[in-house]
Order: structure tokens, then C-alpha cells, then sequence
């Protein structure tokens, strides 16, 4: 038995998750004593998967897989799994991966767990320490299959290096028929994601006007990150749809998340509650935010933001 | 055009979470308990397609009794007949499956469930639905449009949006975006009315069956005070930032 990993790339390069993924299942390894396993779905350089503890790479170069097709893409993992005979199969909690996930564990007879934090507990049957209750509490979840799906939480475990050689071998599965047909894809490529992002920039009502979004970009600009929105601003049509960040949002999980003018509703909080430092500039001293918050600023935004852009800007200079 | 919607029965997005039992049962003392918001945008849009395109309107709950209010409310919106699996849910396969055994024979052509529910969070129930029935299937699904037997579909996906096409039958696990906040509906008192008439029925479930069991609850450790750093010196918190919480 081994443990399977799916390694996600994106144009043809493997993502953070996938290294992320790659060392949380060396580590489970390590400890049930079993090897790690990746599937590459055309990516590039699989074997650096190594670098993270991957003994072996099946890789699949197909050119009907170049658009993420569920159908496709379960299929491919499911007889990636039976070709490695996977004991464990470990996914990131990626749009994608929870997409494709259910239709693994079911083709698979897996149970699954998703939104796990921390390695599995063996000491009493299989268990997995999740995020529930939209991140307000834990649950320790058993999973009684013999094939069990992890769905790791972003940034839960981190990279780390497992200096391992990987051997590469290509692997070319039979797709299904299906017509499920993605027809278009619009995807904003110079601008990091919520899902992917490191940092988070959040803005809300506090800012007055979405003609006020400019200094909210040109923070996360300096900072490398991705923007997001509270819920009355997306609703307000200030922001799209997309950047809305909370429980009925998107969930983040950044190791920074900076909320500006934004009071933080406890849908917000519960959204936002599993990124690791919070930093809230507000006016409002009272607001809830405040109480959720590592780091905070008493202050209004419009004169705090442009400061820290500038502040940020020379120290990154002299960090460089 | 046969739709079928599934409906959670979750705590109220503001309630407080606590467990009883020796923190393996989740406290629903003094909790009140809604439609789950994502199940509640797919249901409006069902209901869309039923005053517009023509459509009947079947809900699904697996729950025990106490949950038949909250499918009262989804009669009293509009949706045209309520089933209530009896059982408890344990656990989204065993869901999933009774969900699956109810469509079975039901005809549906599309089946709407939420991206998932706000209690345990585990977004797995519609891909499973679609998966057990060999339906084609949509997750984080923010626009759906169907003319014949063909569905259009746009899914939300990390950093932009994709659409897509398929035909029916279709499940998808939709989101805020299939409609509007403002066009979700209140229900009216004619439509309260109207609810205490149509069927609720109650089925048996088929099989007792989960494979994932939650064994305990905890609550994160308390969060420290804020440090609170003074508007003029934006030096000091990129400082902490930096040097304490090692974010940049």
C-alpha cells in the first residue's frame, strides 16, 4: 500500500499546494511507514516533486486534458490510485480538488474527509483533525474505509523539504467518454488568487465607494496579494462576486489576511478565522473585528492605507 | 422540466457553537435553524425556472422531524412537494446515498444541492449525488441556464470563472450568484397558507451506511488581546509583522 497524492499544476507548472500535499503525505508516511506516490497531470519537472518526499511520479501528458474536465480528471486519479494500490490519497482543497474529490471517494469506495488541518491520528482507528462549524470549531473524524481521501487544508501543514529521488514513469489512462464540455475559461493570470494567495487584502464598507478600490490594489500589489471583499460590497456590486470572502464567500486561509474598514461580521470571521495573522485597520474601535484580530489599527483607512503602501514599499526595497 | 433541491437544516449562520456529551454532539440548545444559504440560492432559482420555463419543484431533507420546519419553508417559498428522509444524517456518503435513492425513481432532470452546508462544512454531498446516479455534474455553480435538455453553466474557480455545457440530467452544488441576495424570498403569508396543504412526505431511509464518523468536537484555543499600534507608526507594524508573526 502507499499513499497517492494528486499534484496540481497550472500552465504546465506544479503549484505550492502540490508541495504543500507532497510533504504532509511524506510525513503521514513516515509515520504508517508507507511511500508517497504524485499523479502529474501535464506538468512540467514532476520529478522535483522528490524535493518534498515523492518516491514515485506517474505522468500523464495528454493533450484532452489541457482544460480541467471532472469527469477526466477523477477518472485518471481513480486508476492512478489502483495503479499504485493507494492506501491514502491526498488532495488539496483547491476549487478543483473539491470538485473532483466526491466523485473519487465514490468510484474509489473511499470515505473522504476534507478541510483537514494536521496529520491523521492512528492511535485509535484512522482519525483527522477538520475544520467545522465554518471554521468556529474542530472535529476529529474517523475514517473507517480501507482507501481514505484527505483534502488538506491550504497552508495547514507548509512545505517542507524531503530530499527523496523521484523515479518519473509515464502514465497514460484510458478517459471516459463524457459530455461535459468546458466551453471557455476566464481566469485573471497576472493576479494571484484568493485560494492560492499568501496575503490577502480585504476591504469593505469603510471605504465609501468602489472608486476608492485603487490604494486596496496598489496594497496587494506591494504585497503580492490577492484581493478580497466583505459581503455588503459584492452585494453592493462595488466588487465582483468573486472576491467575496466569508461563509457564503470564499473561504481564506492566508498566512496574512488584512481587513480594512471592515467591522467583521461573524459570517466574515467564520470565512476568514483559519488564515494565520489577522491585521483590521478600522475607525471604529469597537468593531468586532478588533476582537479577531492579532494586530490591529485604530485609524481611518484612507489616511493609514496610503502610509502603509509607501512604508511597505521601502521596506521591501531594503529586503530585497 | 423535474427539479429536485436539497435542503439542509443548519444552524443559523450567527449561532453559537457549542457540543454536549462529553464534546462529541453538537448543542443545538437555544440554536435556531435555517435553509442552508447555498441550498437557499439554488432553491430560488428553481423556483426561477418554475414561473418562467415551467417546472415542478420536489425537496429533499435527511433528518429527523425536527427538521420538517425548515421544509414547511421551503413549501411556503414555493417549492411543490417536501421529502423527508428519516434518518439522521451521519455523514455526507450515508446523505448522499439517500439523496441518490430518492432521485432513483423520481425523473429528476436537474438536481440542485448547496456547494455545501454551513455546519460541517464537508462539500461533498452534490459530487456524490452525481457520482451514485452517473449524472453529469457542476460544483461552485454562480449561473445556470437550461433550454431543452441542454444546461449552461458558469463555476467559480480559484482566480476567475469557467463555463460550461452538458446535457441533462445535471446535479449541481450551487452558491451565492445562481441568484441574487436581494431576489431570495421571504415567504408571504399566502405562501404560508399554501405550505400547510402540500405533501410532506416521509421516507424510510435505506441503509444505515457512513465512512467518515466525527469522535469528538473542540473549539480553538482563545485568541489573544489585539495589539493595537498606533496610526502613526506603521513602522512598528510592519515591524511585528515582519519580526513577530513572520507574514512578510
Amino acid at each position: 500500500m502507499s499513499i497517492l497524492i494528486y499534484a496540481e499544476s497550472e500552465n504546465r507548472k506544479l503549484k505550492k499546494t502540490a508541495f504543500e500535499v507532497a510533504s504532509y503525505a511524506f510525513a503521514i508516511g513516515k509515520k504508517m511507514d508507507m511511500d508517497v506516490a504524485a499523479v502529474t497531470i501535464n506538468a512540467d519537472s514532476p520529478e522535483s516533486l522528490g524535493d518534498y518526499g515523492v518516491k514515485k511520479v506517474l505522468n500523464i501528458q495528454n493533450d484532452k486534458l489541457n482544460t480541467f474536465n471532472v469527469e477526466n480528471y477523477a477518472e485518471v486519479i481513480s486508476k492512478a490510485a489502483k495503479e499504485v494500490n493507494a492506501g491514502i490519497i491526498v488532495v488539496s482543497q483547491s476549487a478543483n480538488a473539491k470538485y473532483l474529490a466526491p466523485l473519487l471517494s465514490i468510484n474509489l469506495e473511499a470515505g473522504y474527509a476534507s478541510n483537514v488541518v494536521e496529520l491523521p491520528h492512528t492511535e485509535d482507528g484512522f482519525q483527522v483533525k477538520r475544520n467545522v462549524f465554518t471554521n468556529k470549531a474542530f472535529g476529529m473524524a474517523e475514517i473507517s474505509t480501507d482507501i481514505k481521501i484527505i483534502g488538506l487544508s491550504t497552508n495547514a501543514f507548509g512545505v517542507h523539504d524531503n530530499n527523496v529521488n523521484a523515479e518519473v514513469s509515464d502514465f497514460n489512462p484510458e478517459l471516459p467518454s463524457t459530455d461535459l464540455k468546458v466551453e471557455s475559461v476566464d481566469k485573471n493570470t497576472d493576479k494571484v488568487s484568493i485560494a492560492d494567495a499568501e496575503i490577502v487584502v480585504s476591504a469593505g464598507r469603510g471605504l465609501k465607494g468602489p472608486e476608492n478600490w485603487g490604494m486596496i490594489e496598489d496594497l496587494a500589489n506591494v504585497l503580492g496579494a490577492a484581493t478580497a471583499c466583505s459581503k455588503p460590497v459584492s452585494d453592493m456590486g462595488w466588487r465582483s462576486h468573486g472576491e467575496h470572502v466569508g461563509q457564503t464567500g470564499k473561504p481564506v486561509a492566508s498566512n496574512l489576511y488584512i481587513a480594512i474598514g471592515i467591522s467583521g461580521a461573524i459570517q466574515h470571521l467564520a470565512g476568514i478565522n483559519a488564515s494565520k495573522t489577522k491585521v483590521v485597520i478600522n475607525t471604529d474601535e469597537e468593531a468586532p473585528f478588533f476582537k479577531a484580530a492579532d494586530y490591529g489599527i485604530v485609524g481611518d483607512a484612507f489616511e493609514v492605507v496610503p502610509q502603509l503602501i509607501e512604508k511597505l514599499k521601502d521596506f521591501k526595497a531594503s529586503n530585497a | 422540466m423535474k427539479i429536485l433541491v436539497c435542503i439542509s437544516h443548519v444552524p443559523d449562520t450567527t449561532s453559537k457553537i457549542n457540543f454536549t456529551d462529553n464534546d462529541t454532539t453538537f448543542d443545538t440548545n437555544g440554536v435556531q435553524f435555517v435553509i442552508g444559504p447555498n441550498d437557499e440560492f439554488g432553491l430560488t432559482r428553481a423556483m426561477w425556472f418554475k414561473e418562467k420555463q415551467g417546472a415542478s419543484i420536489d425537496v429533499v431533507t435527511v433528518g429527523e422531524k425536527d427538521a420538517e420546519p425548515t421544509m414547511r419553508k421551503t413549501l411556503a417559498i414555493g417549492a411543490d412537494k417536501a421529502i423527508r428522509v428519516d434518518a439522521k444524517p451521519a455523514d455526507a456518503f450515508q446523505v448522499a446515498k439517500e439523496i441518490a435513492d430518492v432521485a432513483k425513481n423520481g425523473n429528476y432532470d436537474l438536481i440542485i444541492a448547496g456547494r455545501e452546508s454551513i455546519d460541517y462544512n464537508g462539500g461533498m454531498v452534490p459530487g456524490m449525488v452525481a457520482k451514485l446516479l452517473g449524472m453529469n455534474f457542476i460544483n461552485t455553480c454562480v449561473s445556470l441556464e437550461i433550454e431543452g435538455d441542454k444546461a449552461t453553466a458558469v463555476r467559480e474557480i480559484d482566480g476567475g470563472k469557467e463555463t460550461l455545457s452538458c446535457s441533462l440530467p445535471l446535479v449541481i452544488g450551487g452558491q451565492k450568484g445562481l441568484v441574487e441576495e436581494k431576489d431570495l424570498r421571504i415567504p408571504n403569508m399566502r405562501g404560508i397558507m399554501m405550505a400547510r396543504k402540500k405533501p410532506l412526505e416521509v421516507k424510510a431511509p435505506v441503509a444505515e451506511e457512513s465512512r467518515v464518523e466525527f469522535k469528538k468536537f473542540s473549539k480553538p484555543a482563545p485568541k489573544g488581546e489585539v495589539k493595537l499600534v498606533d496610526a502613526d507608526n506603521i513602522d512598528e507594524l510592519i515591524n511585528l509583522l515582519h519580526n513577530e508573526a513572520k507574514a512578510i
